[in-house]
C-alpha cells in the first residue's frame, strides 16, 4: 500500500477480472446509474431483438447484426472501463483484509481483562496491547508508550511511537505494537475503522458521485435528451422529403438507424468513462499514500487557492542549526565558541547539537563531558527561557554561562550587574531581521557573543511556489515566530504571505476569513489544536502521526505525515477535473464528423436523379464506401475510442503546473480540435478496413 | 456588391460599435438606480407609476417572485390583448370597421405580442383596427421588450451579488426600462420617421385613381409610432402586412439603414451595460465581440449566396422578392439583422432569397436568438450558452467550472439545458408534427425542401420569438395559430423562468476572487470557445433538419433544380 508496490497500468489479472466485471455490469439497475450508457443498453437491446425477428421473419439483415453486436460492444466497453478503474482499487483492498485477521482483543472490564473478537468491541471500551499484539480497532492511547509497526498501513517499516496524551496518541487498527505496553480506548465502531474506510474507499464501494460528476452527469444528459428529440423527430422530416421525392415510405429510416446515430450523437465517450476517471483520481491519491474520505474532498483539492502550511517541516527543514558565531567586543569567536560549545554539550535538542558541531567544525573545539568538569547543566525552561552550565573553575569558584534569547539574557546580565552592550543589540536586531533566531550566550555578567541560529528552508521549495502561484495559488506560511523572523523566511522561500506569532485560533479566523472572502482554502496538521482548523478548511490534511481529532476532522489523512503532500494533493485534483473537462470536449467535438458520416448515409436516396445517387451525397466528404459502412464505421468508432482512452482516463491528461489560460489552450489544442479531426480520421480508415 | 453597399455595410457595424457604449452607459445608470440626464425630464412619470400600481421601488424579491410577477403581468397582457381582438368591431377606432378577430388568431397574435415574437399570422391593415394596434400591440411591443430587459438585469444581480437571495423588483426593472429607454428612443426615432415620410394618421383608409385608371385603397394610421418601437424592442409585427417592405412602413433607403440600426442598438448597447453592471466592461466586449463575429459569418454567407451566379438564373440579380428601393445588399443586411435579434421585421420575402441565405436566417433563430438577441432576451440566451461553455471547458483549466466568480454547480447546469431543451423541443416536435399532418401540410405553397423550410421556418421563427416568416406558409388556420402560439410560449417562458432560477441561485453563492488559476471569459480564446459551443450544442442539434431543407434546395439548385 505504499508508493513502493508502484502498479503498472494493466495487470493481466486486473484485465481478465475487470472483463468479467463488464459483463457483470450489465444488469440494468447498474446501467441506470449511467443515464448515456443506459440509452445506449436500450438501443443495444432494441436492436437485438429486431435482429432475432428478422431470422424470424427470415429477412435476417447482417447490417443489423453488426450494429446490435458493436451496440453491445459500447456498454461493456464502459463498463469495462469502469471496472478496471475498480479492479486496481480490488487488487489493494484483498491485501488490506489478509492483514486483518481475526484479531483477539484483551479488554479491560472493571479491571478484570477478557478476551473478545475484536469484532465485538463497541467505542469506548478499553483494551490492552502488549509487546506482539496486534492492535485489535482504532482508538486512542489512555496511558502508556510503545512503539508501534504501522506497515500494515503505511508501507513504512520503521516503528513509531504512540503514547498517551499529547499529539501522537492516536492508534489503528491492524498495526502491532512491538515493544511496551498501552491502554487504549476504543474510538470507533466496527465497520467504520479506518481500514474499514479504506477498504470501501479503494474497492469503490461507497463510492458517491461527487457534486461536479452529478453537474456533469446532468449536462450529458440533457444532451442526450436533445440528440434524442433530433433523433426521434428525423423520421417525420424523412418521411416529408420521401413524399417530396417520390419514394415510398417503405424506405424511411429504419430503427437500427436510427438507434445508431442517437448512440453516435450522445456523449458515450464521456459517459462512458466518467466513473473511472472519478476513481482513477482516489486511486492516484492512495499512490500518494493519502486517503480521502469522500471524492468530494479531491474535486475540492483542485479548486483550492489558499494553502496554509506550517513553517517547520513544510517550508523548513524541522529544525534551526547554528551557523556563525559572532562575538562581543573584548571577545574572540573561538573564547565565544567554547562558551557556547560547553554550555551545549548536555543539550540534546537539535540546536544544541548544531551548536557542538559548529564550534568543532570550525575552531576544532572537541566535546567534554560535563560531569567531569564540576559542571551542572541547566535545561531550558519556559519561564527562564535560557539554558546552559554551571560550573566551579579552580578556583573554586562558581560560573554560569547562559544562551537564550536577547530579553532572558539581558535580565540575567543585568541581574548580575553586568550590562547589555549595544553592539550585541545591533547584531540580534539584525540577525532578526535575516530571518534568523539570534541566541545571545553570557558568562556571568558579561555578554559574549551571538550565536546566529538559522532556519533551513527546504531545497526545491521555492520553485515549488513559484509553481503554485503560476496556477494561482497563495500560500501563507504560519510559524510561532516573531514577525520580522517570519518576514524574512517568507521572502527567503517565497511565500506569499505568512502568519507570525500565530495560534491555533488565528489560524482558524484566517481560515474563516479567506472563505468569506470566496476563497478555497487547504491546511495540513497534526495536532489536537489543529482540530477545527481542519474541519472548517475546505481540504484538511491530518497526518497519520496525529492525534485521532485531527484525523477525524479532515477530509484526508497522509500516511506519510509529510506536510509538503498539501501540493500534491492539490495537483491530483487539478489533474482529474482537467481530465474530465478534457474528454468531456472531446465526445462533444466527435459529433461534428459523426454527422458527416451518417447524414449523407441515410439520405442518399432522397431527390436523387437517374443515377440514384441524391444530392445530400456531397455532404460524404470522408468518401465513406457505402451508407452502410458508413453507419458501421461510425458506431465502431463510438466503441472503440472508449477503449483507447481508457489509458487516458485512468493516468489522467498530462499535468504541467501552468497559468489556467495555458492549460486551457493546450487541452483546447489537443481535446477540442483533436476530437474534432480525430474521428474524421478514425471513421475513415474503418471504413477502409471494412471495405477491404 | 457595389462599393456604397459595402460602404453601407461597414458603415453600420462601425455605428453599432460606436453607439454600444454610448447608450449602454446611460442604460448602467438607469439600472443601477443611479442619476442621470432623463430623471428631470420623465422622473415623474416613474413615481407615478409605482403609486398606480402601488408597489414599493426599492423593495426587492428573490428569484420565485420576481418570476411569479413577471407572469402575472404577462398574464394580464395577454387576457386584455385576446379579449380587445375579439370585440375589437365593438370599439373605437375602427374607421375601417374591422371585425372580430377569430378566437384562434386571437390567441395567436396576444401570445405573440407578448412573448416579443410578433408573429403575424393575420395582415395589419386588413383585420386590426386603429384601436387594437395603438392599445394593444404598441404597448405589448413596449412591455414585452421591457421584459426582456427585466430578466437579464436580474441575472446580471445574479452575477454580481453574493450570498442573497435578492435579485431586484420587477416592476422597477419594468417601469425604469420602458419609461428611460424605450420610450424616449422610440419618440426620437418615430419623429425621425416621420420626417422620411412614414404615415402617422387617424384617417380613414384613402381611395387612390392609378394611372391604369383603377381604384387602389391606400392603408393609414398611425404606423410611425408603433414602428418605432417594433425596431427598437425587437418586436417586428408590422403595421402593414407587408412589413418594412411597404412604402409607408419603410419609405426610404435611410428609413431603412436606420430601422437596421435599431434592431441591434439596444441588444448590444445591453452587453456593455451589462460589462458595467457585472464590474467589467471587458466582459461585455467579449460578449459583443462573440455575437459580431456570428453576425458577420452570417452576413458574409448570406451576401455570397445572393451575389453569386448558379445554375438557375445564372449571373442576374437575385430581385425576387425584394423590394427596388432596397436592392440586394440591403434586403441581406436587412434580413440577417432582424433574425439575429429576434426582430422579425422584414423589408423583403425572406422565402424568395436563395437557399443558403434562408438557412442563415434560420440558424440565426435555431441558436436560440442570441446574436445580439431580442431586447434582453439575447443577453439572457448568451449567458445560458457562457454557462455551458464555461461548464464544458472550464474543466479544463482544473478547477470546478466558474463564471464571474460564481461556482456553475448542478443547479445551473439543469436550468442552462432546460432552457436549450425548451426551444429545441419546440422547433423539433412541432416541425415533425406539422411535416407529416395534413392539416400542416395543407398551408404550404411550395413544395420538396423548399416546403420543409417554410415549416421548419416557421417553428423556428416562433420558438425564437422572432417573428417573421418565410412567407409561403399560410399559417392563420386552427392548426397553426395554436401550435406556433403553443412554441413562442415554450420559447419564451421555456427560458426566462430557468434563467431566473440561475440568477436567483447564483445570487445565493459566494464570488470567488479570481487569479491566474481562474478560467478567464474575457480574452479572445473565450470568444472561440464561446463560438464553438454555441454552433455544436446549439446548431449541431438542427444539422439533420437543415440538412433535409436549405442545404439539399441548395445542392439542387446547383443541379438546375428548383422549388
Amino acid at each position: 500500500m505504499s508508493t513502493k508496490q508502484n502498479k503498472i497500468l494493466f495487470d493481466k489479472k486486473i484485465l481478465i477480472e475487470a472483463a468479467k466485471e463488464s459483463v457483470k455490469k450489465l444488469k440494468p439497475a447498474l446501467l441506470i446509474k449511467n443515464p448515456v450508457i443506459f440509452i445506449v443498453a436500450i438501443g443495444s437491446v432494441l436492436t437485438t431483438i429486431i435482429v432475432i425477428a428478422g431470422i424470424f421473419n427470415g429477412n435476417f439483415s447482417s447490417f443489423n447484426l453488426q450494429i446490435a453486436i458493436w451496440l453491445w460492444f459500447t456498454v461493456l466497453f464502459a463498463n469495462f472501463s469502469e471496472a478496471i478503474a475498480e479492479g486496481r482499487g480490488k487488487a489493494q483492498a484483498e491485501s488490506l483484509r489478509n492483514s486483518r485477521t481475526q484479531t483477539k482483543a484483551r479488554k479491560l472490564t472493571a479491571n478484570q481483562e477478557i478476551l473478545v473478537l475484536a469484532t465485538e468491541l463497541k467505542k469506548g471500551d478499553v483494551v490492552i496491547c502488549e509487546t506482539g499484539d496486534v492492535i485489535p480497532s482504532d482508538g486512542e492511547v489512555i496511558e502508556g508508550i510503545a512503539s508501534v509497526d504501522e506497515s500494515a498501513i503505511t508501507g513504512e517499516s520503521a516503528p513509531v511511537i504512540r503514547e498517551s496524551g499529547g499529539d501522537r496518541s492516536a492508534v489503528t487498527g491492524g498495526t502491532k505494537v512491538i515493544s511496551d505496553r498501552i491502554l487504549i480506548r476504543i474510538t470507533t465502531e466496527q465497520g467504520n475503522t479506518f481500514i474499514d474506510r479504506m477498504i470501501a474507499l479503494v474497492e469503490g464501494a461507497k463510492r458517491q458521485k461527487t457534486p461536479n460528476e452529478i453537474a456533469l452527469s446532468i449536462l450529458l444528459s440533457g444532451l442526450s435528451i436533445i440528440f434524442l428529440l433530433a433523433v426521434v423527430t428525423l423520421p417525420a422530416f424523412f418521411g416529408y422529403s420521401l413524399n417530396a421525392s417520390g419514394l415510398p415510405m417503405s424506405q424511411n429510416l429504419k430503427l437500427p438507424v436510427l438507434i445508431a446515430l442517437l448512440v453516435c450523437l450522445i456523449p458515450t465517450t464521456i459517459g462512458g468513462l466518467l466513473s473511472a476517471i472519478g476513481i482513477s483520481g482516489m486511486d492516484r491519491l492512495i499512490q500518494r499514500n493519502v486517503i480521502a474520505t469522500s471524492g468530494r474532498a479531491i474535486e475540492a483539492a483542485g479548486d483550492v487557492d489558499v494553502l496554509l502550511l506550517d513553517k517547520t517541516g513544510t517550508i523548513t527543514l524541522g529544525n534551526r542549526m547554528a551557523t556563525d558565531f559572532i562575538s562581543g567586543e573584548g571577545v574572540s569567536a573561538e573564547e565565544l565558541a567554547d562558551a557556547a560549545q560547553f554550555s551545549s554539550l548536555s543539550d540534546e535538542t537539535p540546536e544544541g547539537r548544531s551548536i557542538v558541531i559548529l564550534a568543532k567544525e570550525k575552531f576544532n573545539i572537541r566535546g567534554r563531558e560535563v560531569h567531569q568538569l564540576n559542571a551542572t547543566f541547566i535545561p531550558f525552561t519556559a519561564q527562564s527561557r535560557m539554558s546552559g552550565v554551571d560550573y566551579i573553575d579552580d578556583e573554586n569558584k562558581i560560573h554560569q554561562i547562559r544562551k537564550g534569547s536577547s530579553e532572558a539574557i539581558r535580565s540575567f546580565v543585568e541581574n548580575n550587574n553586568g550590562f547589555y552592550p549595544k553592539i550585541i543589540q545591533d547584531t540580534v536586531s539584525e540577525l532578526a531581521r535575516q530571518g534568523a533566531t539570534p541566541l545571545v550566550v553570557a558568562e556571568d555578567n558579561k555578554v559574549l557573543g551571538v550565536i546566529h541560529l538559522k532556519d533551513i528552508v527546504k531545497g526545491g521549495i521555492k520553485q515549488r511556489f513559484a509553481e503554485l502561484r503560476k496556477m494561482g495559488i497563495k500560500t501563507v506560511m504560519i510559524t510561532g515566530d516573531n514577525t520580522l523572523t517570519a518576514a524574512a523566511i517568507a521572502a527567503e522561500a517565497g511565500v506569499d504571505d505568512f502568519m507570525a506569532e500565530a495560534t491555533p485560533e488565528d489560524k482558524l479566523r484566517r481560515i474563516r476569513e479567506e472563505q468569506a472572502n470566496g476563497h478555497l482554502v487547504g491546511m495540513i496538521g497534526d495536532g489536537t489544536n489543529d482540530a477545527p482548523a481542519l474541519a472548517q478548511a475546505d481540504i484538511g490534511i491530518a497526518m497519520n502521526t496525529g492525534t485521532q481529532a485531527a484525523r477525524e476532522a479532515g477530509n484526508m489523512v497522509d500516511l506519510d505525515s509529510n506536510p509538503t503532500k498539501l501540493i500534491e494533493v492539490v495537483e491530483v485534483g487539478k489533474q482529474l477535473l482537467m481530465t474530465r473537462g478534457a474528454l468531456t470536449t472531446f465526445s462533444i467535438a466527435n459529433d461534428v464528423a459523426k454527422y458527416f458520416a451518417i447524414i449523407p448515409a441515410i439520405a442518399i436516396s432522397l431527390y436523387a436523379g437517374k443515377n440514384g445517387t441524391g444530392p445530400l451525397s456531397a455532404l460524404n466528404i470522408m468518401n465513406l464506401g457505402s451508407p452502410q459502412s458508413a453507419i458501421l464505421s461510425a458506431v465502431i468508432f463510438n466503441a472503440i475510442i472508449i477503449i483507447l482512452l481508457v489509458p487516458l482516463a485512468l493516468k489522467g491528461v498530462r499535468y504541467k503546473p501552468v497559468s489556467a489560460n495555458v492549460a486551457l489552450s493546450r487541452n483546447l489544442l489537443i481535446y477540442g480540435l483533436g476530437g474534432l479531426i480525430a474521428p474524421f480520421i478514425g471513421i475513415k480508415l474503418i471504413d477502409i478496413l471494412i471495405n477491404f | 456588391m457595389t462599393t456604397i453597399d459595402v460602404f453601407q455595410i461597414l458603415l453600420f457595424i462601425a455605428l453599432i460599435i460606436g453607439l454600444t457604449p454610448i447608450l449602454g452607459n446611460y442604460m448602467n445608470k438607469v439600472f443601477a438606480g443611479n442619476k442621470h440626464f432623463m430623471l428631470p425630464v420623465l422622473g415623474w412619470l416613474e413615481k407615478l407609476c409605482y403609486k398606480f400600481i402601488k408597489v414599493n421601488p426599492d423593495e426587492e424579491t428573490n428569484w420565485k417572485k420576481y418570476a411569479i410577477g413577471l407572469l402575472m403581468f404577462n398574464l394580464i397582457g395577454f387576457v386584455f390583448l385576446f379579449l380587445i381582438q375579439i370585440f375589437q368591431a365593438y370599439l373605437p377606432m375602427n374607421p375601417a370597421h374591422l371585425t372580430n378577430i377569430s378566437w384562434h388568431s386571437a390567441f395567436n397574435t396576444a401570445v405573440s405580442f407578448m412573448t416579443n415574437t410578433n408573429w403575424q399570422g393575420y395582415a395589419g391593415e386588413t383585420t386590426m383596427s386603429y384601436f387594437v394596434q395603438m392599445i394593444g400591440l404598441t404597448v405589448q411591443n413596449f412591455v414585452s421588450a421591457a421584459t426582456g430587459i427585466a430578466v437579464i438585469l436580474a441575472v446580471i444581480r445574479g452575477i454580481s451579488r453574493k450570498s442573497t437571495d435578492k435579485i431586484g423588483n420587477f416592476w422597477t426593472d419594468l417601469c425604469r426600462s420602458t419609461i428611460y429607454v424605450l420610450l424616449p428612443l422610440s419618440i426620437l426615432f418615430s419623429i425621425v420617421l416621420v420626417g422620411q415620410g412614414m404615415v402617422q394618421n387617424f384617417n380613414a383608409y384613402e381611395t387612390a385613381h392609378t394611372l391604369k385608371g383603377i381604384d387602389q385603397t391606400l392603408p393609414m394610421g398611425p404606423a410611425a409610432s408603433q414602428i418605432a418601437i417594433k425596431q427598437l424592442g425587437t418586436n417586428g409585427g408590422g403595421f402593414f402586412n407587408a412589413n418594412s417592405a411597404h412604402p409607408f412602413e419603410n419609405p426610404t433607403p435611410f428609413s431603412n439603414f436606420l430601422q437596421i440600426l435599431v434592431i441591434f442598438l439596444i441588444p448590444a448597447a445591453l452587453t456593455y451595460t451589462y460589462g458595467k453592471m457585472v464590474g467589467s466592461v471587458r466582459q461585455g466586449w467579449c460578449i459583443f465581440t462573440a455575437m459580431l463575429i456570428l453576425f458577420i459569418a452570417g452576413l458574409s454567407i448570406s451576401l455570397y449566396a445572393e451575389y453569386s451566379s448558379n445554375a438557375v438564373i445564372g449571373n442576374l440579380s437575385h430581385m425576387e422578392g425584394k423590394e427596388v428601393r432596397f436592392g440586394v445588399a440591403n434586403s441581406v443586411l436587412f434580413s440577417v439583422v432582424t433574425t439575429d435579434a429576434s426582430c422579425g421585421a422584414v423589408n423583403a420575402m425572406h422565402d424568395s432569397f436563395s437557399p443558403l441565405a434562408g438557412m442563415v436566417c434560420i440558424i440565426n433563430m435555431m441558436l436560440g436568438e442570441i446574436i445580439f438577441g431580442g431586447v434582453g432576451a439575447g443577453l439572457y440566451g448568451m449567458v445560458v450558452f457562457i454557462i455551458l461553455t464555461v461548464f464544458i471547458a472550464g474543466l479544463m483549466v482544473g478547477r470546478t467550472p466558474e463564471y464571474l466568480g460564481k461556482k456553475i454547480g448542478a443547479f445551473e447546469v439543469q436550468m442552462a439545458i432546460i432552457a436549450n431543451l425548451a426551444t429545441s423541443f419546440a422547433i423539433l416536435v412541432f416541425t415533425a408534427w406539422a411535416a407529416v399532418s395534413s392539416y400542416g401540410l395543407s398551408g404550404l405553397n411550395n413544395a420538396g425542401p423548399h416546403g420543409f423550410s417554410e415549416i421548419l421556418y416557421a417553428f423556428t421563427s416562433a420558438a425564437g420569438n422572432n417573428g417573421s416568416a418565410f412567407a409561403g406558409l399560410n399559417a392563420n388556420t386552427l392548426f397553426y395559430n395554436l401550435s406556433l402560439g403553443v412554441v413562442m410560449l415554450i420559447g419564451r417562458f421555456g427560458v426566462i423562468i430557468p434563467v431566473l432560477a440561475i440568477a436567483g441561485s447564483l445570487a445565493k453563492k459566494n464570488i470567488t476572487p479570481s487569479s491566474v488559476g481562474t478560467f478567464r471569459t474575457d480574452n479572445w480564446l473565450f470568444i472561440g470557445l464561446l463560438i464553438g459551443v454555441i454552433l455544436i450544442v446549439g446548431g449541431l442539434t438542427y444539422f439533420p433538419a437543415l440538412s433535409l431543407g436549405p442545404i439539399i434546395e441548395h445542392l439542387l439548385m446547383n443541379n438546375g433544380i428548383i422549388f
